[in-house]
């Protein structure tokens, strides 16, 4: 057997990897790992606020709490395990050998680690970690941050070059490498928002990067980019910031869109409704999503034409959400449905983004915002987009795909347990949140008074019964690896139509060296 | 026609408000009810046009949410593989999408138009009766009323919590983390315009029941408006993550009759006036370090530790700046320490506080120095810079 048929063995195999399935899996593993760790730093957020009063961390803690929470979740357990999902499936959805550009794949990945060590490492610096939360507003971020803002500001430059990198990967891999036949109209959902998805973070992680570039220079190279007393202005950042932030949360939604279009059709053994809508529907909320950034900022004292516009164009993006939402429901009208654990979370997924798409629209109404805005309000409402929208699209993903990726069936008790705890978990975490956003209590916040203090006590019991869900879900995983029940059917779900399912089970190291013929 | 339709849904919508408002039975009237549910419509015209825009969204979201989730429900239900063995085939229908498409647009135009309405309500900060200047430091606010016709009058609001009940020793009282030691006063029934900024990091200027939630930004400086219809007193806390003590800097606003606003108004001009007089006093060291204490103990202690041990901040006890030159000391006071969270209180207490805190901080704690400083030294020191 030669050497390039399988995979090497010991540490360098997965060092020196090119293989999209190897690179795939740790991208998926090194998310789980930031994905506990950006947990834990939520339960202590939430220890914290179990009670009023100070009793387990003092403000400078809680507010580094929050920050990396932040940081952590989204730069490195969401937005890399959907890179990892892309690596895996997108090769083997659109019939190719491997991505485009390999050695570049490796590097994508490598890079992540030692940046987030780098990152993690801020908070054990003299002056602590980053504390100015996870938008990092100017000048809390540079006259007045912690010397370590220096190290994450390099961090951010890091996972940027490592995102851009990985967009122009599965950009190239799309683009050139689709199976004779498969025209982009044929691809699957799944692949057809990561390519939208991968444009956008072309886009706009250069303005990231530049937003801390600038950040950088305020803080060692006398510059003035966002000091008023130099001639800056403390506003800018935050255009900048939200210039990339709102696109971001885009990145992170459209991939999960993309799985619950793969799951929903595959267990109602329907076709996706509306195929060529959602392909329309999924463009238009990325162009939109470029327009939009302001409504971060309605409070921050804009002209009033401009504030008409933001909401305008912001509240224009419920037409196109709304339109996928209908297609998914309407694949499961008249199908035949099975309700296994991807289904449940995918249901899920759908149900409970939906609620924080209604909490959005709310929040886009910018007279309304003078209320809700930094409030936790505005926490329910991320959260129900970003927890339930994205990390539950992950939940689903992996345990529709484990099969393959494993040649293992996961446990299906364990994995209906897993759901249904989660489930209440998180509606018991984040729905009271609402409540006292709405009665006012505002976000980033380490103490309370006694008015907030029966919805906070309910939010941290929730929160606790989601952490502690995901300890069961890494069980389930490990164990489907080590004792799961062999599955050889190259299509294990009876609805499964697109490419992956017709190679064996599970995936071989090597798939499509020859490209599939497309009926 | 948007009234007309708000009304209809509102009976449609009878049975859902009745079961909501078991939730929230009684939080709206009041402030600071346990398991209020929702917002709350203050005390304002414009509080009360945005509330109600608020819930006429939220009606809307509910109705959709109930046909939307219906039919999900529905379909998982009655489609489920055991009672629809054959599912069907279609993919696909144009007439269909294009109406769910234009539909949800049509709806958006009920919400866009009052939406627009209220926020050219908001944005109108013309004639106004008052304006007051509030700026945002860490961790306070300063309340300055813009007077045309003489001296401003201006002073603090600090949290008056006091430290034990944060740290859990004591019982919390009602207020706890929304007291402070000066409310701000304003005129009932009078449109007060407020000009908010921010001496360091940003803040948010954030009042429930005014309706009002303006940025502070240094450097720059943003208007807003309330014009309340009640007298009463009024919570709200800082809203933008500015450090710290983020959670520890309220807001209370105590909105009173006219005459009693004169009154409270005519003692803070006396008390300037009184410090104005008192610059050129000369106190003595029992007088300075009484003063100077309670100086301390509200713009100093958070940072330094109640009995100068220090904290955030350096220890006082001990310390070579409290135990050193006299100039230095008040040069640290007075211009602070750029970059660190030691700020300049040059421009946030006046000559007799300085003198008195600078005074009292050489000879307590342990500090033996026997000096002091007079009104007209820091007076002096300013003026030589």
């Amino acid at each position: 057997m030669g050497a390039h048929h399988g995979p090497a063995k010991g540490l360098t195999r997965w060092l020196f990897t090119t293989n999209h399935k190897d690179i795939g899996t740790m991208y998926l593993w090194f998310s789980f790992a930031m994905f506990l760790l950006g947990g834990s730093f939520a339960m202590i957020i939430r220890a914290e606020l179990f009670q009023p009063g100070l009793q387990i961390v003092q403000p400078e803690f809680f507010n580094q709490m929050t920050t990396m929470h932040g940081l952590v979740m989204v730069f490195g357990a969401i937005m890399p395990a959907f890179v990892g999902l892309a690596n895996w499936m997108i090769p083997l959805m659109i019939g190719a050998p491997d991505m485009a550009l390999p050695r570049m794949n490796n590097w994508s990945f490598w890079i992540l680690p030692p940046t987030f060590l780098l990152l993690a490492s801020t908070l054990f610096m003299d002056g602590g970690g980053p504390n100015f939360g996870w938008t990092f507003y100017a000048p809390l971020s540079t006259t007045y941050a912690p010397p370590s803002v220096t190290f994450f500001i390099f961090a951010v430059h890091a996972m940027g070059i490592s995102s851009i990198m990985g967009s122009i990967n599965i950009i190239a891999t799309v683009v050139n490498m689709r199976a004779p036949g498969m025209t982009y109209m044929k691809m699957p959902m799944f692949v057809w928002t990561w390519l939208i998805t991968a444009f956008l973070l072309v886009a706009v992680m250069p303005v990231l990067a530049g937003a801390v570039t600038m950040m950088l220079m305020d803080i060692h190279f006398g510059t003035s980019f966002f000091s008023a007393a130099g001639g800056g202005d403390p506003v800018l950042f935050q255009h900048v910031f939200w210039f990339f932030g709102h696109p971001e949360v885009y990145i992170i939604i459209l991939p999960a869109f993309g799985v619950v279009s793969e799951v929903i059709p595959t267990f109602s053994r329907k076709p996706l409704f509306g195929y060529d809508s959602m392909v329309y529907a999924t463009s238009s909320i990325a162009f939109l999503s470029f327009i939009v950034w302001a409504h971060h900022m309605y409070t921050v004292g804009m002209p009033i034409a401009g504030e008409l516009f933001f909401m305008y164009a912001t509240m224009l993006i419920a037409v196109p959400t709304a339109a996928k939402v209908f297609n998914w429901i309407t694949t499961m009208f008249k199908g035949s449905i099975t309700l296994e654990t991807p289904m449940l979370f995918a249901i899920a997924k759908v149900f409970l983004f939906t609620v924080g798409g209604f909490s959005g629209l709310m929040l886009a109404i910018a007279p309304a915002d003078f209320q809700y805005h930094d409030s936790y309000f505005v926490v329910a409402h991320f959260h129900y987009t970003m927890v339930a929208g994205a990390i539950f699209a992950l939940s689903s993903a992996v345990y529709y795909w484990i099969p393959k990726w494993t040649g293992k069936m996961y446990n299906e008790t364990m994995g209906k347990t897993h759901f249904w705890i989660s489930f209440i978990g998180f509606n018991l975490t984040f729905f009271p949140q609402h409540f006292v956003g709405l009665a006012g209590m505002p976000r980033r916040i380490p103490d309370y008074n006694l008015m907030f203090a029966d919805f906070n006590m309910m939010s941290s019991i929730g929160a606790f019964i989601y952490g502690s869900s995901q300890l069961l879900f890494l069980f389930n995983i490990v164990r489907t690896i080590t004792h799961g029940k062999p599955v050889s059917d190259p299509k294990v779900w009876e609805g499964g139509t697109t490419l992956e399912w017709t190679v064996p089970t599970p995936a071989p190291y090597h798939t499509f060296t020859t490209p599939p013929e497309l009926k | 026609m948007y009234l007309q339709a708000k009304r209809l849904l509102k009976l449609a919508l009878s049975p859902v408000l009745m079961l909501l408002s078991l939730f929230s039975a009684g939080a709206w009237a009041e402030t600071g009810a346990r398991w209020q549910t929702n917002m709350t419509p203050g005390i304002t015209e414009v509080g009360h046009k945005i509330y109600d825009l608020h819930m006429w969204v939220f009606y809307i979201c509910v109705v959709t949410g109930i046909v939307v989730f219906g039919v999900m429900f529905y379909s998982v239900f009655a489609y489920r593989k055991e009672r629809h063995q054959e599912p069907a085939t279609f993919h696909e229908n144009t007439r269909v999408e294009i109406a769910w498409t234009i539909v949800p647009f049509l709806i958006l135009l009920f919400m866009a138009v009052p939406a627009t309405k209220t926020l050219i309500q908001i944005y109108d900060t013309d004639d106004a009766d008052l304006d007051i200047l509030i700026t945002g430091y860490q961790w306070k606010w300063k309340y300055e009323y813009i007077n045309p016709n003489g001296d401003n009058i201006s002073f603090f609001s600090n949290l008056l919590t006091d430290g034990a009940e944060i740290a859990n020793t004591e019982d919390k009282g009602s207020n706890y983390l929304l007291e402070v030691d000066e409310p701000v006063v304003i005129p009932v029934n009078k449109k007060v315009r407020f000009l908010v900024t921010a001496n360091d990091v940003l803040h948010a200027w954030w009042v429930p029941a005014l309706a009002v939630k303006r940025d502070a930004i240094p450097g720059f400086i943003n208007e807003a408006w309330t014009k309340a219809t009640e007298t009463g007193v009024f919570r709200g806390q800082c809203a933008e993550l500015c450090g710290r003590n983020h959670g520890f800097m309220p807001i209370v606003v105590n909105v009173v009759e006219e005459p009693e606003y004169e009154a409270w108004l005519g003692e803070k001009q006396a008390a300037a006036a009184e410090i104005k007089e008192l610059m050129a006093k000369d106190f003595s060291l029992e007088e300075l370090v009484e003063r100077g204490k309670s100086v301390y103990t509200s713009s100093c202690a958070a940072c330094h530790g109640a009995n100068g041990e220090g904290g955030v901040g350096k220890a006082i006890a001990g310390s070579p700046i409290a135990t050193g030159a006299m100039k230095d000391h008040m040069d640290r006071v007075v211009h602070g320490v750029p970059g660190t969270a030691m700020p300049a209180f040059g421009s946030q207490l006046n000559e007799v506080d300085l003198a008195a805190v600078i005074t009292y901080q050489r000879n307590a704690f342990g500090n033996n120095m026997g000096d002091m400083l007079q009104p007209v030294d820091i007076y002096k020191f300013k003026k030589g810079q």
